[in-house]
């Protein structure tokens, strides 16, 4: 089996989320299949600098091709064409533009793709909002798998993305939130699609008492780990902790892991340590009483999986319905909303040892059974082969065509905000995810068991199906192109 | 403060939630949302929190007000009577109006003017009456004003503080109580503890009721070389007046107390070996077999 993966920037020392989960993907899937990665020449998500060389390399083992791109981001323009998709009626073209101005683009990728889509069986398109993943799935969707790692911004409410959704041959969530939001917003249940997220090379026996040596701390103690900025939640995380420690003089402190974009509050009970090495931070992790994840945006948090593959409760903002989720999912942490439910919540974990240990216990459970690698790599061969039963049956997957050049000037589209605001939101039951994961696991049986091939309708049990998306035959899908996203005409 | 009821691995994360909201609910005392909270605080503050602005503000607007009333010029007024439209200071002109009355009153009726224009000044002077006793009581009712805007500001910030010292306390008694419980089952549940508990001899619980904490440990195997050494002494002197011949049944006697005689020994070596432990008691009772001779001999005497 012959795979490709389209992804943003890659590298060794590329540590965004998305950039990250690909690469720990690659490096997984090369194992069953000869694999190559194609990206940019970029390391800089701001701005798409072209920073490394164009061509070939080999990264942790890893074929992977570099493309340059051809405009860098301009952060003022981008901010206004947000400003105007996001929250004022406009139409395709301005949605398109935005797309153009997003980043990063690069036409000698595109082009790649095109011409070389026979050398692959699959690709796999990571990050559905950037240029590559849109343009790279519109050029070859037969062979499209589309890692969507969407969050709950409006983006994922734009009409461009609804054909693309649509049109791939398969997707892989990070979470049920995540595919409740993106077949809300984009109508496509009958694409085949499979909870996966992604592993994480978490050491056997990661040592607290050096860490704590190391960076001579003492006492109980909270840690953060990731990027310290606004977007991620961590302002609000100062305000809550600065007022917690009033409130508890005694309690436990806080500890910081990541680069600051943000100040950090000069405070006896709040220390940054900065970038960590892997092997320090998975230290830090182990040594901690909890982590917290104040993120309002995620689509899968590879630190709290960590935290609890490390045994660690997590205390999360539960405005995140992903994170909220997976708290309750997992039954491996607890989550606030305003500053009394992250006092009392943080409290309960660092005065009640038992509910601690039996959160992070849980936590650990949750991680072998559904983020092991194994798994994670089964979920992936069995898509793969999945979809190779629809090849053989013959079953196509069309992509909707642009609309028309009059038709994509027309300012008809209404604000993603506005769509958004409409959409479903709140954590995925986890009965019904319990119930997905059994249905999930007969049908993998079923593929394993090299059962007749099916058409995707029929191949994918879909207990959650709304059953007004099944009602409509492929005929009416290149209707619904603006089917949640037009205003009507009044 | 009630715990979390964590009764297995089972945990239900959502029901720790619902524990927790009704815990901060108790705390409020109603189901206010953060928004409220915040606009009630807001609220709060700029009434109370800033007592400065409010007097001063309040300072600064007497004070214009009172300027003002100070600089301007007193009330005007004037006197109108029935004949002072047509007073003139030249008799022959004042004449000729007079004169005239009747012509002009065919045109209009005068007398309703001068009327009307009387009553106003009436109207004027009354006006000056009342505005020069607001005047008066204008201080008046700032003063008391004042008092009150600074009492009420008192009185919020010190309900206030005493409001975030209640919470504070409340929690830190909170904390305390679930740490101290924490520790409490740490100690009371491991086996090890409860093992060496078991294995070590209780005291006797007449050491026990005395409450002596000295003699639980003579027992022990850390004892103190002086005791030792007095408890040996002891041994020696009991042979000794085994050795003098005293029969066994004598001696069980002696220890029931029936003999005179025996028992005052009995009870003379057992004295001394209370002194010997009490240094302070020995001379009282020393004195007092000395006083009265009919106690037998001396533990002194017949060590010697």
């Amino acid at each position: 089996m012959k795979l490709a993966i389209v992804v943003q920037r890659y590298g060794a020392d590329i540590n965004g989320g998305a950039e990250l989960h690909a690469r720990y993907i690659a490096e997984r899937l090369a194992r069953h299949a000869q694999l190559e990665v194609l990206t940019t020449c970029a390391s800089d998500y701001v701005s798409w600098k072209n920073a490394l060389p164009a061509g070939e390399e080999t990264v942790n083992g890893i074929r992977v091709r570099r493309f340059r791109v051809s405009r860098e981001r301009s952060p003022l323009d981008f901010g206004r064409r947000s400003e105007q998709v996001f929250g004022r009626p406009h139409s395709v073209a301005d949605e398109l533009a935005w797309l153009k101005s997003e980043g990063p683009t690069s036409p000698a990728l595109i082009r790649y793709l095109s011409s070389h889509a026979g050398d692959w069986d699959f690709v796999l398109f990571f990050s559905y909002r950037y240029y590559h993943a849109w343009h790279g799935a519109r050029a070859v969707p037969s062979k499209a798998i589309l890692v969507p790692t969407a969050e709950r911004d409006p983006a994922v409410a734009l009409s461009i993305f609804g054909p693309v959704f649509r049109g791939v041959r398969g997707i892989m969530y990070n979470s049920f939130e995540e595919r409740a939001l993106i077949q809300a917003a984009t109508s496509n249940a009958d694409v085949p699609g499979v909870v996966v997220g992604v592993g994480s090379e978490v050491p056997a026996q990661p040592v607290a008492r050096r860490f704590r040596q190391k960076h001579n701390i003492r006492g109980p103690f909270a840690i953060y780990v990731g990027r310290i900025d606004e977007n991620k939640g961590c302002a609000e995380l100062f305000s809550h902790f600065q007022k917690y420690t009033q409130t508890f003089p005694d309690g436990l402190s806080l500890t910081l892991v990541g680069n600051a974009l943000l100040p950090v509050p000069d405070h006896p009970r709040i220390k940054h340590l900065g970038f960590l090495s892997d092997e320090e931070k998975f230290d830090a992790v182990a040594a901690a009483d909890v982590l917290i994840m104040p993120s309002y945006y995620e689509s899968l948090s590879m630190v709290a999986l960590e935290a609890w593959a490390l045994g660690k409760p997590v205390l999360a903002n539960g405005k995140c319905d992903v994170l909220r989720g997976q708290c309750i999912r997992s039954s491996g942490g607890l989550y606030y909303e305003s500053y009394a439910e992250f006092s009392e919540a943080l409290y309960a974990l660092e005065a009640s040892g038992p509910l601690n240990a039996v959160l992070g216990g849980n936590g650990r459970e949750y991680f072998r059974q559904h983020y092991s690698w194994s798994v994670i790599e089964r979920k992936y061969l069995e898509m793969f082969e999945r979809l190779k039963q629809e090849n053989k049956a013959g079953t196509t997957r069309r992509m909707e065509p642009l609309p028309g050049w009059l038709a994509r000037r027309r300012p008809d589209v209404r604000p993603a905000q506005e769509i958004l605001a409409t959409l479903p939101s709140g954590p995925v039951d986890a009965r019904e995810s319990a119930r997905e994961a059994r249905v999930y696991d007969s049908f993998a049986h079923e593929v394993r068991s090299s059962s007749p091939p099916r058409t995707p309708n029929e191949a994918r049990p879909r207990p959650e199906a709304r059953g007004t998306s099944e009602a409509r035959g492929p005929r009416h899908q290149g209707r619904r192109w603006h089917r949640s996203t037009r205003s009507s005409r009044r | 403060m009630s715990d979390f009821q964590i009764r297995s691995d089972g945990v239900d994360v959502e029901q720790i939630m619902r524990q927790i909201r009704s815990r901060i609910r108790e705390k409020r005392g109603a189901d206010y949302t953060e928004q409220e909270i915040r606009e009630l605080a807001t609220a709060k503050l700029e009434k109370f929190l800033d007592p400065s602005g409010v007097r001063s503000d309040l300072l600064q607007h007497f004070r214009r007000a009172h300027a003002a009333q100070q600089t301007a010029d007193p009330p005007m007024n004037y006197v109108f009577e029935d004949t002072t439209l047509f007073e003139s200071p030249r008799p022959a002109l004042r004449f000729i109006r007079n004169l005239l009355k009747p012509v002009l009153r065919l045109f209009f009726n005068y007398n309703r003017l001068s009327h009307v224009l009387h009553q106003q000044v009436i109207a004027n002077t009354q006006m000056h009456g009342y505005e020069a006793r607001r005047k008066t009581l204008d201080a008046l009712y700032y003063e008391v004003m004042h008092n009150l805007v600074l009492e009420t500001t008192r009185l919020g910030i010190e309900v206030t503080n005493l409001r975030m010292r209640l919470e504070s306390i409340s929690s830190r008694l909170d904390f305390d109580e679930r740490r101290a419980r924490a520790l409490e089952g740490v100690v009371q549940y491991r086996p090890s503890v409860i093992a060496a508990a078991a294995s070590q001899p209780s005291p006797s619980p007449q050491s026990v009721s005395q409450g002596q904490p000295g003699q639980g440990q003579q027992s022990g195997p850390s004892m103190d070389p002086g005791v030792a050494e007095r408890r040996s002494r002891r041994r020696r002197r009991r042979g000794k007046r085994r050795g003098h011949g005293v029969p066994p049944g004598a001696q069980g006697a002696q220890a029931q107390g029936v003999s005179g005689a025996g028992a005052g020994q009995s009870a003379g070596a057992d004295a001394h070996d209370e002194q010997n432990e009490h240094p302070h008691r020995e001379h009282q009772e020393h004195s007092e077999h000395l006083e009265h001779p009919d106690h037998g001999e001396s533990p002194e005497n017949d060590e010697q």
